[in-house]
């Protein structure tokens, strides 16, 4: 087999791997946007936040040290205790939960009604809120996050590939393990959204507001519920990209990853997440590894851009959003 | 009594239908003119210049630019960055170009350029709206700041990649360049805001304007009752792009002087420029100044209270700055999503009944 079909293949793998990744955060766009018709541009940065939290969490810090410090002239930095991974990532969810109450309660009860770009906007706002937040929260400098997921080259796929190619596949174990994750996150928010009461309850409420309202379904409960499920994709996504890059700002940035992503697959579709992902990962990097060199690298900021722009010109609703009729 | 219609008779259509109707109103206006024109020139110092009145004058046109797209023809667009960085790059490329040309000219002629390459980036507009072109425009955003980082002949093959303003002058005083005095670049980009402001308030108040405002409210009620969307849209993107291009080249050439491209015009500008428009006020072009004035001080007040006068550590200040700038847009939308123009009309209304309350 030639060489560079051998590499294109191994690219072609590694670009599915970081379409899951991508499809992940895209996922929680889609559950919010399904069900409240808002445009969550926060979900990166609560992807951030989530993982900020879990590690100040794991590493007992003291919320708001550097602050408190500032103010009072104090040296504090940590409890001196570590809690393991699972209760802190427990302990996160819990936050996440509250956030998703505060959220609703402060913000997007009050905007019931308005315009969606109102509401994309007000959810900008709580992007730029949440980051400074965090930071003042748990510090800006760049932490590991290691909550026991399995790291580096997976020794077996590399040698399996040797004996057919006589060319080792660089594969993650950390991708395998998103992979597997992302599948399992999907199966249960299907099982959820098709077989739960509160599953239905969120399908009527995307549906259509008030005909939920009328048969008795509580839109707040449904809203507060909607976000806390986003916020624990961002957790899941959040201690993906975490372990992988390390928790720091630039992690907030995989929420422009996602748009895309949202765009190629429509906006309201958790299939068209998925494909979509796969789709703009594999074209990223194949892209990268074949065109890249010629015109000097990093493609991968616009491509996934321009792949989607050019091709909702030929479908607006994306891949798998619903068709978009206008009414007079 | 101030500020009354009562007793200013209009006698044709002229002056029924002129910007400031009220008399008190017109002569505030002259008044802020003045002083802006014939007394700040005069007391304003470097600093003075450099944080507040450059940057306030620069982001005012942005500003009204992107008002034009998102708030007159609601189409959405995050791709303000690029489209300054566009306005940047021919500015430099012109007066690297054509030394002898005045800079004026190359200013004008690189909101020519920008609003050209608006155009083509708006051409799907015309089959993706709402959040879909939001995101489209983003494509604009992340590939224009690769094009400008990675292709050499924008930069003229500099080896630091960056582009650097030559001095130029106008009328003999040079207004960029590190020789240009604070006055001279404060006037410069004065006589470009001024007339931005009045192109853009008498274009939006005329035919196209309203073309726009009736694409913005029902694109397909529009189009039924005659207006071209094709046209309206277009021509949004590009009187919009004009102005984003002057914006960015006066931004690269006067107020800073050197740029690079990935840092200055990345996509945390493209954000400024619409939380101005929105905390000032979407479709107003006051509320463009009202909004560009609001972020453009508010970082120096916080700097000013937070490191200054409390003495906290400066990233602390960076951090609170990013949690009330957010919190003051949700506080915004919440309380009032017309913005500070709404605020503003508000308070005019007010005053014309004063001292009665109906």
């Amino acid at each position: 087999m030639p060489e560079q079909l051998v590499f294109a293949m191994e690219v072609f793998l590694n670009g599915l791997m970081a379409g899951v990744l991508y499809a992940l955060v895209a996922l929680g766009f889609v559950l919010i946007y399904k069900a409240s018709g808002i445009f969550n541009y926060a979900q990166g940065v609560m992807a951030l936040f989530s993982a900020l939290t879990l590690v100040g969490i794991m590493e007992g810090q003291v919320p708001f040290a550097h602050l408190i410090n500032a103010i009072f002239g104090t040296e504090i930095h940590h409890f001196g205790w570590h809690v393991p991974a699972l209760l802190a990532i427990l302990f996160t969810m819990a936050v996440m939960v509250g956030l998703a109450w505060v959220v609703n309660k402060l913000i997007f009860r009050h905007l019931v009604n308005q315009e969606p770009i109102i509401l994309f906007m007000a959810t900008i706002g709580l992007a730029y809120f949440l980051e400074g937040f965090g930071d003042i929260m748990w510090g800006a400098d760049i932490k590991k996050l290691d909550v026991g997921l399995p790291q580096g080259i997976n020794t077996w796929i590399d040698e399996s590939t040797f004996n057919i190619f006589d060319y080792g596949f660089f594969i993650d174990n950390l991708d395998i393990v998103a992979t597997v994750v992302a599948a399992l996150l999907v199966t249960a928010l299907v099982i959820f959204a098709q077989y739960t009461k509160q599953g239905r309850a969120m399908r009527a409420v995307a549906d259509d507001h008030q005909a939920a309202l009328s048969v008795g379904i509580s839109l707040n409960f449904i809203w507060v519920m909607v976000w806390s499920v986003a916020g624990f994709v961002a957790l899941v996504a959040g201690i993906m990209w975490g372990t992988k890059s390390g928790v720091q700002f630039s992690l907030s940035l995989i929420a422009l990853k996602a748009l895309p992503v949202l765009m190629l697959g429509g906006f309201t579709s958790i299939p068209g997440a998925i494909v979509g992902g796969l789709i703009i990962g594999v074209g990223e990097k194949l892209f990268e590894f074949a065109i890249g060199p010629l015109v000097g690298g990093a493609t991968e900021n616009w491509f996934a851009y321009v792949l989607a722009l050019i091709f909702l010109v030929f479908r607006p609703q994306g891949l798998f959003g619903e068709k978009i009729i206008e009414r007079v | 009594m101030f500020y009354r219609e009562a007793g200013d008779f209009k006698t044709s259509y002229t002056e029924d239908n002129q910007t400031f109707p009220i008399k008190f109103d017109r002569y505030r206006y002259y008044a802020v003119l003045l002083v802006a024109f014939a007394v700040v020139p005069f007391i304003i110092n470097d600093y003075w210049v450099n944080a507040v009145f450059l940057p306030f004058l620069i982001y005012a046109i942005a500003a009204i630019g992107l008002n034009i797209l998102v708030g007159y023809c609601g189409q959405v667009s995050l791709g303000t960055g690029g489209f300054m960085a566009v306005g940047a790059y021919a500015c430099y490329k012109l007066m690297t170009g054509f030394p002898e040309i005045n800079i004026f000219f190359h200013i004008i002629l690189s909101g020519g350029i920008t609003a050209a390459v608006c155009v083509a980036f708006g051409l799907p507009s015309l089959r993706i709206k709402g959040f879909y072109l939001a995101v489209a425009t983003l494509a604009a955003q992340f590939f224009l700041v690769w094009l400008f980082n990675k292709v050499s002949w924008f930069y003229n093959y500099s080896a630091s990649g960056q582009i650097n303003a030559p001095e130029r002058t106008v009328f003999g005083v040079p207004v960029t360049g590190a020789e240009a005095a604070p006055w001279a670049a404060y006037l410069f980009c004065l006589v470009f805001t001024f007339i931005s402001a009045i192109i853009a308030r008498n274009t939006t108040r005329g035919m196209a304007g309203r073309k726009w405002m009736a694409i913005r409210d029902m694109d397909i009620a529009a189009e039924i009752i005659g207006v071209n969307p094709l046209k309206a849209k277009l021509s949004a993107f590009a009187v919009s792009g004009f102005f984003v291009g002057i914006a960015g080249a006066l931004f690269f050439s006067v107020y800073l002087g050197a740029v690079e491209v990935g840092e200055v015009f990345g996509i945390t500008k493209s954000f400024l420029v619409l939380f101005m428009i929105i905390i000032g006020g979407l479709g107003s072009i006051f509320g463009s100044f009202a909004g560009a004035a609001f972020l453009v001080l508010l970082p120096v007040l916080l700097k000013n209270l937070l490191v200054g006068t409390l003495g906290w550590p400066t990233d602390l200040a960076a951090h609170l700055e990013f949690m009330i700038v957010g919190a003051l847009i949700v506080v915004f939308l919440v309380a009032e999503p017309h913005g500070l123009a709404q605020l503003w009309r508000v308070a005019k209304e007010k005053l014309r009944l004063w001292p009665f309350p109906h």
